[in-house]
């Protein structure tokens, strides 16, 4: 699996760096889609389904739409901006710092990393005992952490609410009467 | 087989990749995006061959579902700049 996952982390840093380039925002938009569906192949690469279903779905789907909705209350060119150094220097210093964290990490699926032996047979043993479900994922986020769900619902209504709020003010003053 | 298949998979992102930052018009880009997203259906797939999981088809077929569906939406929205749009004939 390694040599694809390189060639599909090659295809992110290019469109990355594409659609950094790029002055046409129509197109930078567009491409984020290509972003999108090359992190969900790459989730799926490492046996995460669900969440590359959900980054295929909002991210080459929703959020494009989303993007396009505020693209067409703007324009569709960049300005052209003079070369600033100081935010690269800022991301490449908190990237370093990140992988210098992860070299800390435990090594990728170990069994015996603190996070499998923590509270997880609990939930595995507890699934079936306490709420008679059998997919352990489920039962975590809708049971043993409900209201941590329910708060993360709330938050993305609130979101919603407020995006649509935007684009609809937007279209109305656009379009004259609502 | 299956190893060639995914180089082939592969390369052909490549070139899709190409076409996508190339464009030049918007349904240059739309069609090699659409093109990526076959091919993500084509590499989940392919993937779930290689790693002796084949129920990993019926994930490609979802994706090629919401593939369909978003590209519709996409070149509505290109068209329109609206997805609520209940006239057709007020095209902009």
């Amino acid at each position: 699996m390694a040599p694809i996952e390189l060639l599909l982390f090659a295809f992110l840093i290019a469109v990355a760096l594409l659609v950094a380039r790029l002055r046409d925002l129509l197109a930078a938009a567009l491409l984020l889609g290509i972003f999108s569906l090359l992190c969900a192949g790459l989730f799926v690469l490492n046996d995460a389904v669900d969440v590359a279903f959900t980054e295929a779905a909002v991210g080459a789907g929703v959020s494009t739409i989303l993007l396009l909705g505020t693209l067409s209350l703007t324009r569709r060119e960049e300005k052209s901006q003079p070369t600033r150094w100081a935010p690269l220097v800022v991301v490449f210093v908190t990237g370093g710092a990140l992988a210098l964290g992860i070299l800390d990490m435990p090594a990728y699926g170990d069994p015996t990393a603190p996070i499998h032996q923590h509270l997880a047979p609990d939930y595995i043993a507890g699934t079936a005992a306490e709420f008679g479900i059998p997919n352990v994922v489920t039962a975590i986020l809708t049971s043993y952490r409900g209201f941590d769900t329910l708060g993360e619902t709330a938050v993305i209504v609130t979101a919603a609410i407020g995006i649509l709020a935007l684009l609809a003010s937007g279209r109305r003053w656009k379009g004259g009467a609502p | 087989m299956f190893a060639a298949a995914m180089a082939g998979v592969l390369v052909t992102m490549a070139l899709a990749l190409v076409a996508a930052a190339r464009g030049p018009s918007v349904f240059d880009r739309l069609l090699a995006i659409n093109l990526f997203g076959t091919k993500t259906v084509l590499l989940i797939a392919v993937t779930g061959f290689l790693v002796g999981r084949p129920e990993w088809l019926d994930l490609a077929l979802v994706y090629a579902l919401i593939n369909f569906v978003a590209m519709i939406a996409l070149l509505k929205f290109v068209r329109f700049g609206s997805l609520g749009h209940d006239d057709l004939d007020a095209e902009r």
